[in-house]
């Protein structure tokens, strides 16, 4: 553990503890935050953790000044703030890295440092000022990067240090870093861990979220934990805490019983997948799917499962490994041969990869399956389209004025349900469906809980990803865990539990080996 | 990303489908009103000779519009129409002129159309090319095909059964008028009635969902340009036949034209919207004004203007209707 220097107040500009105070953020029909606080104090690495959709992003956000929270205040020293856009809050010593990084990648690492307020007289830019006044930003934390150098050409390690070069330029007094690590080397994340050490010395306010208990452990010297837009806890003391500790305190609810779970007969093997790799997967995934069964795939984001996903309906072209279905073998070119094969995917933005947004109720449900029952091959059959619109809005309780109304005005969960008509009408073998009930209402959540269920029933294998532990608990017969492009594990319904599952899909260190 | 739960949809129902009327038929009674207008307000304009004049100015607007409302709605634009117009004539009239048969002239334009929006689409769909990129390429180089098969000058055409195409008359209708009659009919039809029309406004709609939903993008992109090209060709046939040559400078800035008419009518430029009915709507209300232009004598200089300011106002109203 670190030594925590407590704080020597003797600082320029802002200064003093970070406070959150009732903070809260409503979006329409959503409570994403509700009644934050907790304080963050200068000298000290803060981490925030929770699962996804605790809402770590959200506060930091707010922090940051792209979300005005609807209730509460921020604090910094003795001073309120209430940041209207990002400008207030870099204005006020506050600077968040986000995971995406936000510079440009055509224009050089001095000019990236210093846009918006370069130096120049008349319009025209002072090179050497520009080039020195870089150097210096530069200097201590990243003295191998030449501020003439294109960002684009900068390894994504580089590409963050300069980032927090521009936020330490600008005065910055507190500082967030938003999952850092998730896509650097083991040296990048030593060479980073040092610099925010340095921070903290500096007598820095740092938060830093990130799903890495190792990091946690390593860097940071109090963690505060989230779930479900709620304050869990706060743990001052790292010394006394345990890794178990901190799963149980992440975790720790109570199931509602929505999920409506039945036994089902297993069947035959339907989908077998054998050592498959592409995109975004780091090792070779192996497993079998069988008919009837509702197969859950957990995972944090990162892990590679909508990276399956796309190999699985032929998005994206596996480079090793092998597909049967039904025991023939598969070779998905795109995703139309997926749906010949009957593998049917209801994707993860509804909004930009599942929808049509400007047509029909109708039109959407019928747009994959009018290719097989058009006259010639392609003369639309009004009396089909319109009898199967109708039958599938009804079977499944869409919400809609009626077949023509455009899908747009749709809530999300009958969005869902109408891309589940749209493959309740083809010949159905295997239903991929990503994050399905995100951002969907309870209701309209346990309607699809039943849709999946019927399916399985007939004998449809369904896999579903999900990065709620709740649905995937309540609904699969077994569980697959997958964790940063590697399949990490596999629980059945039986043994499933919110930490064994964690355990799983939590990242740790290489060298700490696999967990269990 | 959040979405409403709100059902109250009935309520809504109303309004929106008012706007959705509106979206659907206000440029075509605007185009019926600005008609009654210069009916009324311009001493000539239902003469006969005038309403025929007026009919063939839509006629190569209208014919080519009815296959750039499918580039339109497939979220693409073709800037080569213009030089297939121009090429398409040419290459009848050198091919008449040097075979002497009508049938091997016009196929041979029509096949020239063809090759040219099958490159355009196959660019664009399977190079993923940008299509204002791709197709001011191929408007370029068609353009300079027209004048190097020409030899830099008309062509004249002296096959009197070409002239059918151009100045024939069937039931006292010339023949460019109800030749864009069908094409109207059969693109608005094509559009509604067949996988190929619906998959064509999904692709504008949403290329990501289309993809996923089992459309074959690549393909009804390709056929979309190719049957561009072919129905350029066509209206450039019919232009050489009413103007008895084949001519390689004709045509030039006729590809915006195009284009205005369809956006003004009511056609989005970002693609998912688009209906026949805003075709013609847009290409009656630009050769309304343009034909009352004329009999009014306002100078061409003049003429400039106000064509380009009712194109900038069609943009304007395109990205209003967005938000």
């Amino acid at each position: 553990m670190h030594a925590q220097v407590q704080t020597q107040e003797q600082h320029h500009g802002a200064s003093g503890s970070l406070r959150f105070n009732g903070i809260g953020k409503t979006f329409p029909g959503v409570k994403a935050l509700d009644g934050i606080s907790f304080v963050a104090h200068p000298g000290q690495v803060h981490a925030l953790m929770g699962e996804n959709g605790a809402g770590k992003s959200t506060l930091l956000k707010i922090l940051g000044g792209a979300y005005i929270p609807s209730s509460g205040e921020l604090q910094i020293g003795e001073q309120t703030m209430a940041f209207k856009s990002t400008a207030d809050s870099i204005g006020s010593g506050v600077a968040v890295i986000h995971q995406e990084l936000h510079l440009v990648p055509e224009m050089t690492v001095a000019e990236n440092l210093f846009l918006g307020h370069l130096p120049a007289s008349f319009g025209l830019i002072n090179r050497s000022e520009l080039r020195q006044k870089a150097l210096n930003c530069l200097k201590g934390l990243a003295d191998e990067i030449d501020p003439q150098t294109k960002v684009g050409r900068l390894s994504l390690g580089q590409r963050q240090l300069v980032e927090i070069a521009k936020a330490l330029s600008r005065g910055a007094h507190v500082i967030a870093f938003d999952e850092p690590t998730s896509s650097l080397s083991a040296r990048e994340i030593d060479r980073l861990m040092a610099i925010i050490g340095r921070l903290r010395d500096e007598g820095k306010v740092v938060l830093y979220v990130s799903h890495r208990m190792e990091e946690v452990f390593r860097i940071c010297d109090a963690v505060t934990v989230f779930k479900d837009g709620r304050y869990v806890r706060t743990f001052e003391d790292m010394s006394q805490l345990t890794h178990d500790q901190l799963v149980t305190c992440m975790v720790g609810r109570d199931i509602q019983d929505i999920y409506d779970y039945r036994h089902r007969p297993r069947g035959a093997v339907a989908l077998k997948v054998d050592g498959l790799l592409g995109p975004g997967l780091r090792e070779p995934i192996s497993f079998e799917a069988h008919k009837g069964e509702i197969l859950g795939l957990f995972g944090l984001v990162g892990a590679g499962r909508t990276e399956l996903f796309r190999l699985l309906s032929g998005l994206e072209r596996n480079t090793a490994g092998r597909l049967e279905l039904r025991g023939h073998e598969l070779k998905l070119r795109s995703p139309r041969d997926a749906i010949a094969a009957g593998i049917l995917l209801c994707p993860e933005d509804r909004k930009k990869e599942g929808i049509i947004p400007l047509a029909s109720v109708a039109e959407n449900i019928n747009i994959s399956a009018r290719g097989a029952h058009s006259g010639l091959g392609c003369l639309i059959r009004g009396l089909w389209e319109k009898g199967n619109a109708d039958k599938q809005i009804k079977a499944l309780k869409v919400k809609t004025p009626h077949a023509g109304q455009q899908i747009k005005f749709l809530s999300g969960g009958n969005q869902q349900k109408a891309i589940l008509g749209r493959w309740l009408s083809m010949p159905m073998k295997v239903l991929l469906l990503d994050e399905p009930t995100r951002g969907i209402d309870i209701g309209a959540k346990a309607e699809i809980y039943q849709i999946i269920h019927n399916l399985a029933a007939d004998g449809i294998s369904v896999i579903v990803v999900s990065s709620d532990l709740m649905e995937v608990m309540g609904i699969s017969d077994r569980i697959l865990v997958l964790c940063e492009g590697a399949l990490r594990g596999e629980v059945s319904r039986d043994q499933a539990n919110e930490s064994n599952l964690l355990q799983l899909a939590l990242p740790r260190h290489r060298a700490d080996g696999v967990a269990n | 990303m959040m979405t409403t739960q709100n059902e109250t949809l009935p309520t809504e129902r109303k309004p929106l489908d008012l706007r959705r009327f509106l979206d659907d038929w206000v440029m075509l009674l605007a185009a019926i009103g600005i008609f009654v207008a210069c009916t009324l307000l311009i001493d000539n304009f239902l003469s006969p000779l005038n309403m025929r004049g007026l009919g063939l100015a839509i006629s190569t607007t209208g014919i080519a519009a009815c296959t750039m409302l499918y580039c339109l709605a497939s979220g693409h634009f073709d800037l080569s129409v213009g030089s297939v117009i121009a090429c398409a004539g040419v290459v009848a009239a050198v091919v008449m002129r040097d075979t002497n048969s009508v049938f091997l002239g016009v196929s041979a334009a029509l096949v020239m159309g063809l090759i040219v929006g099958l490159i355009n689409g196959i660019v664009i769909a399977k190079l993923r090319v940008n299509a204002l990129i791709t197709t001011l390429a191929t408007m370029q180089i068609v353009r300079g095909l027209a004048y190097i098969f020409a030899n830099g000058k008309a062509v004249g055409v002296s096959q009197e059964s070409f002239f059918v195409f151009g100045n024939g008359q069937l039931f006292g209708v010339p023949v460019p008028i109800l030749i864009t009659i069908v094409c109207f009919l059969f693109f608005g039809w094509l559009l509604n009635y067949t996988t190929y029309g619906r998959n064509t406004m999904a692709i504008g709609g949403n290329q990501e969902a289309a993809l996923l939903a089992g459309v074959n993008v690549d393909r009804t992109k390709i056929i979309i340009f190719a049957v561009h090209g072919v129905i350029g060709a066509l209206a450039g046939v019919i232009l050489a036949s009413r103007m008895t040559s084949g001519q390689p400078m004709i045509g030039q800035g006729f590809e915006l034209t195009v284009i205005s008419a369809c956006v003004l009518g009511g056609v989005s430029l970002s693609g998912g919207i688009g209906m026949i009915r805003h075709v013609i709507a847009g290409v009656l209300i630009l050769a309304i004004i343009e034909n009352a232009m004329n009999l009014k004598n306002i100078d061409t200089f003049y003429q400039y203007v106000i064509r380009g300011s009712i194109l900038l106002l069609a943009v304007v109203i395109d990205r209003l209707k967005q938000r």
